[in-house]
């Protein structure tokens, strides 16, 4: 091949504005409007690329989204691995490099896999590296296999933009059915955008010659976009229609040429038009994957677009009309062609100086890193330097398929075109199986008709009859001759998945690996079903097509990641107080959410902070930023009928002012949640749940109040955010408080554990409630969210007399687990029931109806050998035992399990570790001792009640 | 994506909705339900190929409500407030 560019033409090319790049090490020079692939054209370079797995010279296929060689990694700001070269834009400064070649394209050192083809068939490296262990060999042979490589260490400078969209009309293709789609539709009245995978609009007409309206097409072009335009329509070059989605949901990636990332876009439009075109299809032959070879209308638009000549002495081989347009013209570049048509009869007329062969096909050809002839089916050898070939056109029907249109196979296409209509979409085109560019426009207008009063456009040239001979691959053809060149699958591999009964064309895939390729086999599926067809002696229906999936083509993960990286990826729930806790040295971690102080102090020795804290707390007063505690209210004229439904415990014998502790059970009996229930009044409760499960209780309670109570019946408010919940806690609780003005008496007469008061702080409406999960005296103090600072500040400062200690979670979590204390989802797992937990009373009593009861009295919750609750304690010295740790017992010579280890710390205050599990028949066995398995190792312990500290619970009213 | 009509606010993104059940999955009553008849309220499903009426609810509103979808074609057919009383 010796390919140029020409001294004039190339419309979409500005040569006023040359541009420099660099390909595997070397300058490539070109012009604005250029693409990696015409730029290296126009430079003839024509080893771009290696193959996948044999390492095979590739050179430019097509121009455009279908091309399956001339794949590049860009290197920059913008690094994006095995982009396509074809529809890249060439940038001045722009960095690419070949795939899966070392050191280059040209001189690549796997290259010597190629003569060891015959012994890598399909499925050879899984069939042949069983043993010992196919991992082993794994990381080599993928060094070897593959494509482009993404760097790891790679981050993106700036996140994509992400925009929802919505309008009457989606056009996908500004080609000439897109265009007249389009304009017909904005003539209409309606709201258009109209999207374009390349930079300029126009399609096949950007490339065929032909006039519209009389104008030439150029102008048609310029003038239809004009009138879209003004109309106020949206049109949006350079994006791709990557994916329909359920209910016609369109996603769209977006180029930008100025180095912004892509942008995506959602649209939901009412109708779409898809005019997607048509691909066209390789000829089977031998070697038909040298570099050299390309698609006959990619080298149209490439003397046309970018005025580049493929080459000087070329071979045209075809099975149908559209590539006499493709002889005449690069005969008339200056070009010395030859023709050579798979069909005898009924072809054109041969074009002026161009050789035309009929009834002849390609048997091989031949060259070292490029072609350098080929040999027909009579044996007769033409020099070539290079060759093109036109199989045929595919209609672009992926998000067709994908919106789950049905396919249709047309004999006289020799191609799958849109079956049954699909709501919302029509297909329209070359997409729609038209060739001629009257019959595309005569679609579109039949299309509108009764919708639009604009005429539909007329046309004269590129009138092709659309007469075509299928040309599929045969099977016995000799030589080696490629279907899928991305992924290196040959008539052979498609003929040893058949022998091995992989037909079903789904196996075929996935055995072949045929059409799995980044270009997902825009060229191949269908010659790769054909041949299967074949072989199996079954039409291309019968084979039929595997799944149309989005996305059309690769979306970088950025764009549908969007600003959603980083801390945005899971935004976590802060605290009202979290500046206070860090100016306090808090180390913050997220728990079910939140981001919490975990201990303060800062990172040095988090160990001996955590202890610090719990064992100060217990020594005089501590306080806690409980903010993330449930506050769900429940207010109406049923709301303890309701509270008593949604709880295990009987709720509507509290006492306005009073809380009480209990379970909320899913309806499998099994406990979901636990925490304090307030009542305030006669009719208004207040749902303490746990932190991490208050969107999910609330959700509950609403499912509940809408399904069994109705909707007049309760109210339910969720105000965990609205306050601050500031914990006083310890001997010295009540001492500290009773140094601020709050409003109201802290006599324990008024105000008794388990009870709530009302008062008042800086003029704000505050609640106290007496509830306690260290096992101390325990205020909780419920304010304002946006006035709590100052109460914090002031609770601090009044605490520094009385030795008060911050807390953090760590040792909270120590403080409870000393008194056994249990955290749902922690010490309880997935099949624990309330009497597990030793809470037997509303189980044996309650006669009123509840969550979860049924369940309470199935076979597997009576068994007399379930997992219950306890406390472990280990011998003196010991370390604390691991959590996760098994319980075990060996019976009939075999280890089992007895449960597990569910919370273990080590007590500050008891000077000795602190666990609680859930072990068999726990209940009954305290004072048993039992081994404990962990990583191999059995340590022992003795089966304890779950409280450790304090079991008479003095401390709550000292 | 589909696109889900709350009976409150309207056409919404499926990503706002949880799914809530079977409709019609009446609760038994009572400590001495047969324990078929409550096994069957827990974890027998129609799953039906076709027309399917469920239970959803709008995460954003927090309103459950009844839809009526083709769990083949996607199609949804009607939506309608649980207790018809804000039915649109
Ligand atoms: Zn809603």
């Amino acid at each position: 091949m010796t390919a140029s560019r020409l001294a004039t033409g190339g419309n979409a090319i500005d040569r006023s504005r040359p541009i420099r790049f660099s390909f595997d090490g070397a300058t490539v020079e070109g012009f604005a409007g250029d693409t990696i692939a015409s730029a290296l054209l126009a430079g003839d370079v024509a080893v771009v690329g290696r193959s996948f797995k044999y390492h095979r010279p590739r050179g430019i296929w097509g121009a455009g989204v279908e091309e399956p060689n001339a794949l590049v990694d860009i290197g920059g700001p913008r690094a994006t691995p095995n982009t396509r070269a074809t529809t890249e834009p060439a940038r001045d400064g722009l960095v690419a490099k070949s795939v899966n070649a070392t050191p280059n394209a040209l001189a690549d050192r796997n290259a010597f896999l190629d003569r060891f083809a015959r012994f890598i068939p399909a499925a050879f490296y899984y069939k042949t590296f069983m043993w010992p262990d196919w991992h082993r060999f794994e990381p080599r042979i993928r060094a070897m296999a593959g494509l482009g490589t993404v760097d790891a260490g790679w981050t993106s400078p700036d996140t994509a933009d992400q925009i929802n969209h919505h309008c009457d009309l989606l056009v996908v293709g500004a080609g000439p059915a897109g265009l007249a789609a389009a304009r017909l539709a904005s003539g209409a009245g309606l709201t258009v955008t109209l999207v374009d995978d390349q930079q300029n609009p126009g399609g096949a007409l950007g490339h065929r010659a032909g006039e519209v309206d009389g104008k030439p097409a150029a102008a048609w072009i310029a003038e239809t976009v004009a009138a879209l335009a003004s109309a106020g329509q949206l049109i949006l070059p350079s994006t791709t229609a990557f994916g329909i989605y359920d209910h016609n949901l369109v996603g769209l990636n977006q180029r930008h040429l100025d180095g912004r990332p892509d942008t995506l876009w959602r649209v939901r439009p009412r109708e779409i038009v898809l005019a997607t075109g048509a691909i066209e299809r390789p000829l089977p032959f031998a070697n038909n994957d040298l570099p050299g070879i390309m698609s006959a209308d990619a080298a149209l638009a490439y003397l046309r677009r970018h005025a580049v000549l493929v080459g000087r002495c070329i071979v045209i081989a075809t099975n149908n009309d559209s590539a006499y347009d493709v002889a005449v013209a690069l005969a008339e570049a200056g070009a010395e062609v030859t023709l050579v048509d798979i069909r005898r009869d009924g072809t054109p007329a041969a074009p002026a100086n161009v050789r035309l062969a009929t009834g002849r096909a390609l048997a091989s050809a031949s060259g070292r890193l490029r072609v350098d002839g080929v040999t027909l089916d009579n044996a007769t050898r033409l020099d070539a330097d290079c060759v093109l070939v036109s199989g045929g056109w595919t209609p672009t029907i992926h998000l067709f398929g994908q919106a789950k249109g049905k396919l249709a196979w047309s004999d006289a296409r020799a191609a799958f075109l849109p079956g049954d209509p699909v709501d919302g979409i029509t297909v329209a085109g070359a997409a729609a199986g038209a060739v001629s560019l009257s019959d595309v426009f005569a679609g579109v207008g039949k299309a509108f008709a009764g919708q639009a009063n604009a005429a539909t456009p007329r046309s004269t040239g590129l009138e092709a009859t659309g007469g075509i001979l299928p040309a599929w691959p045969m099977p016995g053809s000799k030589g080696r001759i490629w279907i899928d060149y991305q992924n290196d699958v040959t008539v052979k591999d498609v003929e040893l998945a058949a022998r091995e009964n992989f037909i079903s064309v789904e196996h075929l895939k996935r055995y072949t690996t045929l059409g799995m390729a980044t270009d997902q086999g825009k060229t191949s599926n269908l010659p790769g079903l054909a041949l299967m067809a074949g072989i199996t002696g079954r039409t291309v229906p019968e084979v039929g097509t595997t799944t149309y999936r989005p996305p059309f083509t690769p979306v970088p993960l950025a764009s549908f990641a969007g600003a959603r990286v980083g801390e945005l990826m899971a935004p976590v729930r802060r605290l009202p107080l979290e500046n206070a806790h860090r100016a306090n040295g808090a180390v913050f971690q997220e728990y079910g959410g939140w981001l919490r102080p975990a201990h303060y102090g800062g990172n040095a020795d988090a160990e001996r902070s955590i202890a610090d804290e719990a064992r100060r707390a217990r020594q005089s007063v501590a306080l806690f930023d409980g903010s993330t505690l449930g506050k769900i209210e429940v207010i109406g004229p049923q709301a303890a009928a309701f509270v008593d439904f949604l709880y295990y415990n009987t709720m509507s014998t509290l006492k306005p002012g009073r809380c009480r502790y209990g379970f909320m059970l899913s309806e499998n009996g099994v406990v979901f949640d636990d925490g304090v229930l307030v009542r305030l009044d006669e009719h208004r409760f207040v749902v303490s749940c746990s932190s991490s499960h208050v969107t999910a209780v609330y959700a509950r309670l609403e499912e509940w109040r809408q399904d069994r109570f109705g909707r007049d019946a309760v109210y339910i408010h969720n105000a965990t955010s609205d306050m601050a919940t500031l914990t006083v806690s310890g001997p010295n609780a009540r001492k500290l408080l009773e140094t601020l003005d709050l409003g109201l008496s802290l006599d324990d007469a008024d105000l008794p554990h388990m009870a709530v008061g009302h008062g008042t702080y800086a003029g704000d409406e505050i609640r106290i409630a007496r509830v306690s999960f260290t096992g101390d005296r325990s205020y909780e103090i419920s304010i304002r969210a946006d006035r709590a600072e100052p109460l914090w500040a002031q609770l601090r400062q009044a605490g520094k007399a009385l030795d008060a200690v911050v807390i953090g979670l760590e040792a909270l979590m120590i403080l409870r687990a000393e008194k056994g204390f249990i955290v749902i989802g922690k010490d309880t797992d997935g099949t624990t029931l309330p009497h597990d937990l030793g809470v037997e009373g509303p189980r044996a009593k309650r006669q009123s109806e509840f969550v979860g009861r049924r369940s309470l009295f199935t076979e597997e919750a009576s068994r007399d050998n379930r997992m219950q609750l306890v406390g472990l304690t280990v011998p003196q010295g010991e370390a604390p035992l691991p959590t996760g740790a098994h319980g075990i017992k060996r019976i009939d010579g075999r280890l089992r399990s007895q449960g597990f280890v569910t919370s273990s710390y080590q007590s500050p205050t008891l000077g000795r570790p602190v666990a609680l599990g859930l072990i068999e028949r726990g209940a009954a066995r305290h004072g048993e001792a039992i081994d404990i398995q962990n990583l191999g190792k059995i340590s022992k312990a003795t089966i304890t009640a779950p409280c450790a500290f304090d079991p008479a619970g003095d401390r709550l009213h000292a | 994506m589909q696109l889900f009509p709350c009976p409150f606010c309207g056409p919404r993104d499926e990503t706002e909705f949880h799914y809530g059940g079977d409709a019609g999955n009446i609760r038994p009553d009572g400590a001495e339900m047969p324990i078929d008849r409550w096994a069957g309220y827990l974890y027998l499903r129609t799953n039906p190929k076709g027309t399917a009426r469920e239970i959803w609810v709008h995460m954003t509103c927090g309103e459950f409500f009844v839809m009526e979808r083709d769990t083949v074609s996607h199609k949804v057919l009607s939506s309608a407030a649980l207790d018809g009383e804000h039915a649109a």
